[in-house]
């Protein structure tokens, strides 16, 4: 691309490019001309989705209407539980579960005969199985806003012309032609936007205090170290719209007066670091990067540095001495890294999410972002749904919204028609919510006053199948993995409480166990010195105080109610068994005797409960016990 | 300034202070463990690891850590409520449930801190147990033994080894649980570049870094009728050795020290004082000759087995720099076993010669290949001053209650020169004083070199001497060496002679000497009594000691002859920088 020199090139460029979006935000129908989007993420390349993109080629090519159809990737829909998408413009119809095989039909139906292909679109369960074409008419996209996420599913992520004709830099322009640096720090602090990545510190007042210090190098660093399990929301946002990223870090920088930036981002994201990098280059190449800014003086670069994959380097200091050479391990705040950062130096580090929002802001007014939300929180938040829920995937929604809205709304409620038990939101550090609280309204401080926290965005359902020991214990596994050891209750105190969960799901703990097991996590919330040790107790306490029996049953009667728990239950074989003897060939210790046709029974003495036989058995006659 | 209160009464401390500064201030005793403030040495370690000393702040949601938290104007803190106590408790609990409980038989018995900190806590029981770690004992090293299942992970070790001493052998290692403090690649101590200086082992609070303990086979080389041992002192020993036995720290005890040496049966107590005027003798020789003859310029000394490694690994390609005499350790052995073998009519293959010294790198100089004089090892066994104050206090000796006693001759005699060989800038100071007379051929009169003496890290001095500027520079702590050299190496600094010492303030501080706990102002003390012995010897430059004058006359020649540089000089090693 041509370099942009000045906001008036800027704005010609837009008004050039922009008819690229006319089929797609404007539904222009006049043309007679299609695009087809598909998704471009990782979760659906490892769908197949690169071969269905080659396989859409091939068919168009084959069709000879290459004149008329373009075809290409874009950012994640969100939809995982039924990617592929393939979403076709202007008609807006959306195609779910997409494979290469499916090419073929999509072209010579669609696109040549002008019929829907059916059988691809999504349906409805709560409509009984009605199939939907659009993707406003469902129930996952109904409640869901899209301010971080709204470039995903509209433009291809490569190419810097389509960021700028969906207004992308724009936002930047204003800054550097019309607002003082405070005036950019004052909008963002009227906007009310927090920050995304966990502690919810507001983004305007982070600026403003680093934007303050006298110092002649200053950072800005973006936190591209996602790393709570099944979240990818950031990684969704730089595949997807990796230019928003480095616009947001360049209005950042100009607002507190800094010309140096880093995206420290994990190395087990490719291709998210691909798409970046990508993006870094185009900009630099276009002058949204480098010396002298649309020729405003003010001067930014960016650089990648890799995470090597800990979880604390996501702690902000741990992350400032990873990237200074030292180990990741986290240093006592104070100072804040916005007084004293990298290389001593202020540095305000943001995450993805909140960077993300930071053009639209300047775009379109703060009041516009601040205008839905709840009193404390403003704007949309994007969450990682999973577990057992119908609609898994990649949600963003406004402040406010309720625990139900989402799990039973957008999710499409549990999955297999279980009962809900518990949500965990906010990783590996966060708390289980209880099905008393599925109305609050979502924000940081009901989060945090149910045990809990927004943290980056994980929501995992859980089930009346899981054991709430079991998940507290499954948490703690990883938090005490990550701990980088330095501070002893972390190091030390969460491995205690690891051991005495295990110990309570073992069937050996004690009801002297629990008390300590809650005194001990009390102490480490209120010692540890940094976030990841402080909420790592959270799971616990949670699931201590709102599943207080099923502690209990597995300490006083040694006994899972869930019937995860492996050490505390044996496998037997109920009356309906008929004697088939698959069982009796799979067990691997051959546990397992009985004659041909007469019930069997295993001999819980030698059995190593590998639930082997549970598998084999076609009438599930093996049941825990 | 900043106003605050802790436990509701009020305090002003300056800028940039912590609440455990204020807090001392205020005569407001916080518990402690990781934390080590040795400010005039530039060792601040303040990672906040262990959260012992946690206090309750105003309007923070957790507790702060005393340390390492600044004070801001207004605060209010708590520093011994429930909340605290119970945290501080169970912080401490948790510590113990990873730590071995074999304090009946640890090397560090009633000189650890974790120990005295248990105490302190009142800790009966353990309320949490669990796993505990299991690393690999590294006995490689000659000089210490790291066994860090008694680490606490409070990270001094790294920081006086990285930071203060710049050598960089040790970092954090692993994560969560298995979180230690180790080497590259987890090599052995002995192949890194570890100096052996023993600093590590100074700070440590547990007895996860502790000297390799001889005293086991002193005792059978003291049994054994066919050995002859002789026993050298070092200057330093006598200005600590006294503080373990109630006596004020800075009060020599050079007599006491001998009769205690020689109650426990050593054939000849002799002084390492002895062969500091000795490395007089042959340094002043060697840095006139440089000067004269338009030699390698600055020259340095190599009294310090530390730095010698720290230079063979860092600066190896200035390895014809540093002097080349050995240690005064070295050239004591040396002569023991040659000239003093034969005077006194032993076979050298019975004489062992045992070194006491504040040094644990001097275990590992001992073993060093090159380091024997005719074949035999010119020092068997090397105790720290730790080591010795073990034998007293287990043979029963009422150290402040032991009449004085000398060395003896010939191999005891020596200078006020020598005695301060104990302290930064004594070296030097002695050096100045023989090389003054020998180059003007006059007698210096105020002997004294103020400003080369005390605690700073690195200090300079131009001495006009016989028409000509001789620039000094003395350094002390590896860092400051580090610096120093980098300077000289890139050219912007210019001088004739350069006293470099491991240890911060000198062998005073050394890492066999007793613990001082934080306490840095003991060390100043030490360096007091060296001076205070100076000032009251008679002869006070090396060249005047009498033994070595008829050392030279009966036996070497003259300093640097053929038979000196022989026995007395050594070459050095390049090595690796990882």
């Amino acid at each position: 691309m041509r370099k942009i020199a000045t906001p008036k090139d800027l704005a010609e460029a837009h008004a050039k490019l922009r008819p690229l979006m006319a089929l797609r935000a404007e539904g222009d129908k006049s043309a007679d001309k299609r695009e087809l989007l598909i998704c471009g993420g990782t979760g659906c390349q490892s769908s197949q989705s690169k071969e269905l993109l080659a396989a859409l080629n091939k068919e168009i090519k084959a069709a000879k209407l290459q004149k008329s159809v373009t075809a290409q990737i874009t950012g994640c829909f969100g939809f995982c539980e039924k990617g592929p998408i393939v979403k076709v413009f202007p008609d807006d119809v959306f195609y779910t579960e997409v494979t290469p095989e499916d090419a073929r039909d999509i072209v010579r139906s669609h696109l040549e005969g002008n019929t829907i292909v059916e059988r691809l679109l999504y349906e409805d369960p709560a409509r009984g199985g009605l199939r939907l074409e659009k993707q406003h008419d469902m129930d996952f996209y109904k409640k869901q806003m899209r301010v971080a996420l709204c470039n995903c599913g509209l433009i291809n992520p490569e190419l810097i012309e389509e960021y700028i004709a969906a207004e992308g830099y724009l936002g930047l322009s204003k800054c550097l032609s019309a607002m003082k640096p405070a005036e950019v720090v004052a909008e963002v602090k009227s906007s009310g936007l927090r920050g995304r990545g966990g502690g919810g510190f507001p983004t305007g007042l982070k600026w403003e205090i680093a934007a303050r210090q006298k110092n002649d190098v200053k950072y800005v660093i973006c936190n591209a170290d996602e790393g709570d399990p099944g979240a990818f929301m950031d990684r969704s946002i730089l595949e997807g719209d990796p230019h928003s990223i480095v616009e947001g870090m360049a209005i950042a920088a100009y607002a507190m007066g800094s010309r140096y930036g880093y995206v420290y981002i994990r190395a087990e994201y490719p291709l998210a670091i691909e798409r970046l990098q990508r993006a870094v280059d185009q900009a630099r190449e276009a002058g949204f990067l480098g010396e002298n800014i649309l020729g405003s003086g003010f001067s930014f670069d960016i650089e990648l540095k890799y995470g090597a994959g800990a979880f604390v380097c996501g702690e902000e200091t741990a992350l400032i001495h990873s990237i200074e050479g030292g180990r990741g391990e986290p240093t006592s705040k104070p100072p804040f890294p916005a007084e004293k950062g990298l290389w001593g130096r202020p540095t305000i580090i943001n995450n993805v999410e909140t960077f993300a929002n930071v053009p639209q802001i300047l775009r379109r007014g703060a009041a516009w972002l601040s205008a839905f939300g709840t009193e404390k929180a403003k704007g949309t938040k994007v969450f990682a749904l999973a577990g057992k829920i119908n609609n898994v995937g990649l949600v963003e929604v406004p402040m406010g919204i309720t625990l139900r809205e989402i799990i039973y709304e957008i999710g499409g409620g549990i999955k297999d028609g279980k009962k809900f038990k518990a949500v965990q939101t906010g990783g590996p550090s966060g708390g289980c919510i209880p099905a008393g609280d599925l109305d609050i309204a979502i924000d940081y401080e009901a989060l945090t006053a149910r045990g809990s926290m927004m943290g980056s965005g994980g929501m995992i359902v859980m089930d009346e199948d899981n054991c709430m020991v079991d998940i507290a214990k499954f948490y703690l596994d990883f938090t005490m993995e990550e701990s980088c050891g330095k501070c002893t209750p972390c190091r030390i105190g969460n491995k205690r409480i690891h051991e005495i969960l295990t110990a309570i799901t073992d069937g050996k703990a004690t009801m002297e166990d629990l008390e300590n097991l809650s005194s001990l996590s009390r102490v480490i919330q209120d010692t540890a010195l940094c976030g990841l040790g402080q909420t790592a107790p959270n799971p616990v306490l949670s699931t201590l105080k709102h599943f207080w029996d099923e502690y209990v049953a597995h300490v006083v009667e040694k006994r899972c109610p869930a019937g995860v728990c492996i050490n505390l239950l044996d496998f037997v074989i109920s009356d309906a068994c008929v004697g088939c003897g698959l069982c009796k060939r799979g067990c691997p210790v051959s546990c397992i005797s009985g004659e041909k046709k007469q019930h069997h029974t295993i001999d819980i003495s030698r059995c190593i409960k590998c639930g082997a036989c549970e598998g084999k058995c076609p009438i599930h006659a093996i049941v825990r016990q | 300034m900043i106003s605050l209160t802790i436990n509701e009464k009020h305090v002003e401390v300056p800028e940039g202070s912590t609440i455990l500064d204020a807090a001392r201030k205020l005569d407001i005793h916080i518990p402690t463990l990781c934390h080590l403030n040795l400010h005039d040495i530039k060792m601040v370690n303040q990672g906040a690891t262990c959260r012992v000393c946690m206090v309750e702040v105003a309007g923070r949601r957790t507790l702060a850590p005393a340390c390492a938290t600044p004070v801001a104007a207004g605060m209010e803190v708590k520093t011994h409520t429930p909340r605290t106590i119970i945290a501080r408790r169970t912080v401490m609990q948790l510590i113990l449930s990873n730590h071995p409980k074999d304090c009946l038989i640890c090397a560090k018995s009633t000189d650890c801190e974790l120990q005295a900190l248990a105490a302190e806590l009142s800790i009966q029981n353990i309320r949490y147990t669990g796993e505990m770690a299991q690393f690999k004992k590294d006995e490689s090293s000659p000089a210490f033994v790291r066994e860090m299942n008694k680490c606490v992970l409070c990270r001094r070790c790294e920081t006086m080894c990285n930071q203060v001493q710049t050598v960089n052998a040790l970092s954090g290692l692993n994560r969560g649980f298995r979180t230690t403090v180790g080497t590259a690649f987890n090599l052995p101590v002995i192949d890194t570049t570890c100096t052996s200086c023993g600093q590590c082992v100074a700070v440590c609070p547990t007895a996860a870094l502790s000297e390799v303990n001889n005293v086991g086979k002193l005792l059978r080389l003291l049994n054994d009728p066919d050995k002859y041992v002789v026993v050298q002192t070092a200057p330093a020993v006598r200005a600590a050795l006294g503080e373990s036995f109630g006596i004020p720290p800075g009060t020599p005890v050079t007599g006491k020290m001998v009769a205690a040496l020689r109650q426990f049966g050593f054939d000849k107590v002799f002084d390492t004082n002895f062969a500091a005027d000795l490395t007089i003798m042959e340094e002043a020789a060697e840095l006139i000759h440089r000067i004269k003859h338009g030699g390698k310029l600055p020259i340095l000394t190599s009294c310090c087995p530390g730095w010698v490694k720290f230079f063979e690994h860092q600066f190896s390609d200035m390895l014809d720099v540093p002097s080349t005499c050995k240690s005064p350790q070295q050239m004591f052995g040396a002569i023991a076993k040659t000239y003093m073998a034969q005077e006194l009519d032993i076979d050298p293959a019975r004489m062992a010669v045992v070194s006491i010294m504040p040094c644990i790198a001097k275990k590992y100089e001992a073993g060093r290949a090159e380091m024997n004089a005719d074949g035999y090892p010119e020092v068997d066994l090397v105790l720290t001053t730790r080591e010795l104050v073990k034998m007293i206090r287990e043979a029963g000796i009422n150290f402040a209650g032991l009449p004085d006693e000398p060395f003896d001759d010939p191999m005891g005699e020596s200078t006020g020169a020598a005695v301060i060989f104990g302290a930064s800038g004594g070296v030097l100071e002695a050096a100045l004083r023989t090389a003054y007379d020998w180059l003007t051929g006059q007698s210096l009169e105020k002997v004294d070199f103020a400003q080369l003496r005390g605690i700073k890290g690195i200090k300079q001095a131009t001495i006009p001497i016989a028409g000509m500027d001789v620039k000094v520079a003395v350094a002390s702590g590896l860092g400051n060496a580090r610096q120093l050299l980098e300077d000289i190496r890139a050219g912007k600094a210019e001088y004739h002679a350069i006293e470099i010492m491991a240890c911060p303030g000198g062998c005073i501080d050394g890492g066999g000497q007793p613990y001082h706990h934080g306490d840095i102002s003991i060390i100043e003390k030490r360096a007091r009594a060296l001076f205070s012995e100076d000032k009251g010897n008679r002869l006070r430059k090396s060249h005047e000691n009498p033994a070595i004058k008829k050392l030279y006359a009966d036996f070497l020649g003259e300093p640097h002859s053929e038979l000196a540089r022989q026995l007395l000089h050594t070459q050095y090693v390049k090595r690796s920088r990882v």
